[in-house]
């Protein structure tokens, strides 16, 4: 039987002869995304931003009337709802955020949320409650806090771990790409202004993840190279070690992909965000491996003095003794 | 690299059924399947996302702790100086900003007070709860320490938690969990509850009931400006009651709690037909409410639940049987639910909803479902590219892979971990990270093939330079999923169970149990070739 090899053998592909105009792109990106989360910031779920979003079944319609239920609820005072369909054509998520003058309050969110539902059920026979979740003030500015710090702690001890078991210049690198990583997803998620919840978070620590996987794959084989190939010019070095990844870098991402990609057409709407996130950190994880990571090394200065074990006051007498020094 | 004793074997065969045959009660709840009886039946706990039901986060203020321990205080001093024999003369009484301050009329009593008072401040005795000072000679203040105030909201949250458990098992909804959480809050998840408004209203009643005498000398225009008499407070009338929007003055110090109760039922007004609660008083309860009604026959008191006046009847004639009857223009329901939260006790402190999360059970199902089958298709596939790339090997890894997934399931099971949405984002990152493993492995070995190694020296230098890089990845990732644990919130907490358990099973089925299957395989034909 023969084997599908995706990938040729003995490619040789100069990744980094465009690392520079690659590099300058990726960059203008993470400042473009950092600049779009301020300017137009990202939109909140009520995790982040507290208030309600229920998810509700009318199941005497064909079709959620979202035009009237808009207006209905605008009528209650609290700001225009976001409402989407969400699943089947009688089915809508509404989302209230809190105003701000009760974020302080414990009770607000709850408080809306029910005048929210009941001003719906009062008003529609057999509206079935699917979900609904309501965040006060407090707890959402909670979970903001817990999340990046929770992020920034992950990202710290990574980069430690990494400095640890290669050198510094690595640990860099990688808390770099990973902070493009993060960048380019808060960016996107900025510029469609797709909802941004806990979810989400769990799906960026899941491109980290798999980020990291890619970067510390490409970096052993450069820790490798580095002791065989002590000669070997930098760039040269680092682009053989991408080539020789490579099959294992297309296959382990085809193999997610193949995973990932039944759930995001078939699988459950509330998965959707969270798989679609995990599918566009795939992409962007696997290019900052090889685009971020790497070229990083050659300019904070790596040589292959890195991994040689430095010599001994042992070693010096043992070799002074034989003379060969 | 390719040795592999016996007991290694026996070892590592063992571990990997053990931890699969704790999945086992997990996929046959999925399949619909009857798990014999006899068994172990723990199963994957699903968050309440997946499975769907109620999630509600209590927070109580500590401000208002504070502030009823200040009030407790002021009765009892109160209580302690008058019945000193010779009573103790005091004026001038005030409880504000965590102190409670009072003149003596008498420097003389100095000592008296100040024995009669000590005993009162001494709380649990492990700390200062509170602090004495004799200012002016006769001024007597007493201030709560940071210490007793924390005491006194742990203990308040110790019972409030209690509190909170016996209403929700009079609702007799099904394996309720309830946990403290922080200083000031109570979680409370309920599987399968779709309509959580009983339990919020439920919950969010402290059930403070309370008799007051009508103040008669109140001016009637005060009370509607909100001005209390002297030793008078003002409550307004509760919502659906016919005073509605009114005010009424009542006295003070006259009354008594409703907190002495052996029993409360809802039942009907045998005149009027009206919902009513009926309470029964212990002993002391009792004997309290006949002095009360005994002195002060034919005056109006006021039945107050929550700091809202509920009906303010005239005491026709005294009530000696240590059981009476609260109207107060309740429905059925709003009287059951007042009589489930009386015979719970009153909660110590006001609870606010802070959170909500309810999941429709329908959703939930489906939701599984979907992911089931969505989960299989990828599988399919990946199991297809695997064998596909890599022949014998790609068996290998697939089997490997089930294992992995098997593993993971039931070391969740064993541990009681739940399963919940931001979970299964951590199970195909590890699952993922564990199929990276096989491709590494077996990409180096086709890479030392190539470079026209041995069989056998290309196999062990794949398993070894593969296994460097392995660790390192895993381990960061294990690294970074610990610090996830110890500071994300909960979805994010959830993502990392699943994230540090699966990355070591990945690791263990990935790199060990394939490198003993390959050696088994090696060691028995002796392949001269390998088709990788």
């Amino acid at each position: 039987m023969r084997l599908l090899k995706l990938v040729p053998e003995d490619t040789n592909i100069k990744f980094l002869r465009w690392r520079v105009p690659f590099y300058v792109v990726s960059v203008l990106l993470m400042i473009a995304s950092w600049g779009l989360v301020y300017t137009q910031g990202l939109n909140y779920g009520v995790d982040f931003a507290g208030g309600q979003e229920v998810r509700l079944t009318f199941e005497d319609l064909e079709e959620a009337p979202i035009a009237s239920l808009r207006e209905q609820i605008s009528g209650l005072g609290y700001g225009e709802p976001v409402i989407q369909r969400f699943g089947e054509e009688n089915q809508v998520s509404i989302r209230v955020r809190l105003p701000e003058e009760v974020e302080e309050q414990a009770g607000a969110a709850t408080a809306i949320g029910d005048q929210v539902i009941a001003s719906i059920e009062s008003q529609y026979e057999n509206v079935r409650r699917d979900g609904n979740d309501t965040v006060s003030g407090k707890v959402a500015g909670e979970f903001r806090e817990k999340a990046v710090y929770a992020l920034l702690a992950a990202m710290l001890a990574i980069a430690l771990y990494i400095w640890i078991r290669f050198e510094w210049q690595f640990g860099v690198g990688a808390l770099f790409a990973l902070a493009h990583d993060v960048s380019l997803t808060l960016g996107f998620f900025a510029l469609f202004q797709l909802e941004f919840s806990l979810q989400i978070i769990a799906a960026i620590l899941a491109i980290i993840g798999y980020s990291l996987n890619d970067t510390i794959v490409v970096y052993d084989r450069i820790r490798e190279n580095l002791k065989k190939y002590r000669k070997m010019p930098l760039p040269e070095l680092l682009d053989l070690s991408v080539n020789e990844t490579l099959a294992r870098t297309v296959m382990t991402s085809l193999t997610l992909l193949v995973a990932l990609l039944p759930l995001l057409f078939y699988g459950p709407d509330s998965l959707f965000g969270l798989v679609a996130a995990i599918t566009l950190g795939l992409f962007i994880g696997t290019y900052s491996s090889v685009y971020m990571a790497a070229p990083i090394l050659i300019w904070l200065g790596v040589d292959s003095n890195s991994f040689v074990p430095e010599e001994t006051v042992a070693d010096r007498q043992e070799k002074l003794a034989r003379g060969e020094m | 690299m390719l040795e592999f004793p016996r007991w290694r074997k026996i070892w590592l065969w063992g571990v990997t059924l053990i931890a699969m045959f704790a999945a086992l009660p997990s996929v046959f709840a999925v399949a619909n399947l009857q798990w014999p009886e006899a068994l172990p039946d723990q199963t994957v706990n699903l968050g309440l996302d997946l499975a769907g039901g109620s999630h509600l986060l209590l927070e109580a203020e500590p401000d208002q702790v504070a502030e009823q321990r200040l009030e407790n205080m002021e009765e009892a001093v109160r209580a302690a100086l008058r019945g000193a024999e010779p009573r103790i003369r005091f004026g001038d009484m005030s409880a504000q900003n965590g102190r409670l301050s009072f003149i003596l009329e008498s420097s003389g009593d100095v000592d008296r007070a100040r024995e009669e008072i000590l005993p009162l401040m001494n709380g649990t005795g492990i700390v200062t709860e509170w602090t004495l000072e004799v200012v002016d000679e006769t001024r007597f203040v007493l201030t709560q320490t940071e210490e007793g105030a924390e005491n006194a909201v742990t203990q308040a949250m110790d019972s409030a938690t209690e509190v909170v458990r016996k209403r929700i098992d009079a609702l007799g909804t099904r394996e309720p969990t309830i946990i403290r959480q922080g200083d000031t809050r109570i979680v409370v998840q309920v599987p399968g509850l779709q309509d959580p408004d009983q339990l919020k209203e439920l919950l969010g009643q402290t059930a403070k009931l309370e008799f007051k005498l009508v103040d008669q000398n109140a001016l009637p225009t005060e009370v509607a400006a909100g001005i209390a008499p002297a030793g008078s407070q003002i409550f307004p009338y509760a919502a659906g009651t016919p005073f509605e929007g009114q005010s009424l003055a009542v006295r003070r110090l006259s009354g008594i709690k409703g907190d002495n109760l052996t029993n409360a039922q809802q039942s009907f007004d045998p005149q009027t037909n009206e919902a009513v609660v009926s309470i029964t008083f212990d002993q002391q309860g009792g004997a309290r409410f006949a002095n009360l009604t005994r002195e002060n026959v034919n005056k109006p008191f006021a039945i107050i639940l929550d700091g809202e006046v509920l009906s303010a009847p005239n005491i026709n004639e005294p009530i000696l049987g240590g059981s009476a009857q609260i109207s107060g223009s309740f429905t059925t329901e709003t009287a059951n639910q007042l009589a489930i939260s009386l015979r719970s006790g009153a909660l110590p402190v006001d609870l606010t909803v802070v959170e909500e999360r309810t999941v429709g059970p329908d959703l939930g199902a489906d939701s599984i479902k979907r992911g089931l089958i969505a989960m299989m298709i990828g599988s399919v596939a990946v199991i297809a590219l695997m064998v596909a790339s890599y022949g014998r090997f790609g068996v290998y890894a697939t089997i490997a892979l089930v294992i992995n997934v098997l593993m993971l399931l039931g070391i969740m099971a064993g541990l009681n971990t739940t399963l919940t949405l931001p979970g299964i984002a951590g199970f195909v990152l590890t699952v993922g990270a564990a199929v990276d493993a096989n491709v590494l492995i077996n990409e180096r070995i086709r890479e030392e093939r190539k470079r026209g190694r041995r069989v056998i020296t290309a196999i062990e230098n794949g398993y070894k330079e593969a296994s460097r890089a392995i660790y390192d990845a895993n381990i960061t990732n294990f690294i970074a999923g610990v610090l996830l644990f110890l500071f994300g919130s909960g979805p994010v907490r959830g993502f990392a169970v699943v994230l540090i358990i699966g990355l070591a099973t990945s690791v263990f089925t990935a790199l060990t149990l394939t490198r003993m299957w390959v050696a088994g395989w090696v060691r028995k034909t002796r392949p001269s070739d390998l088709n990788i």
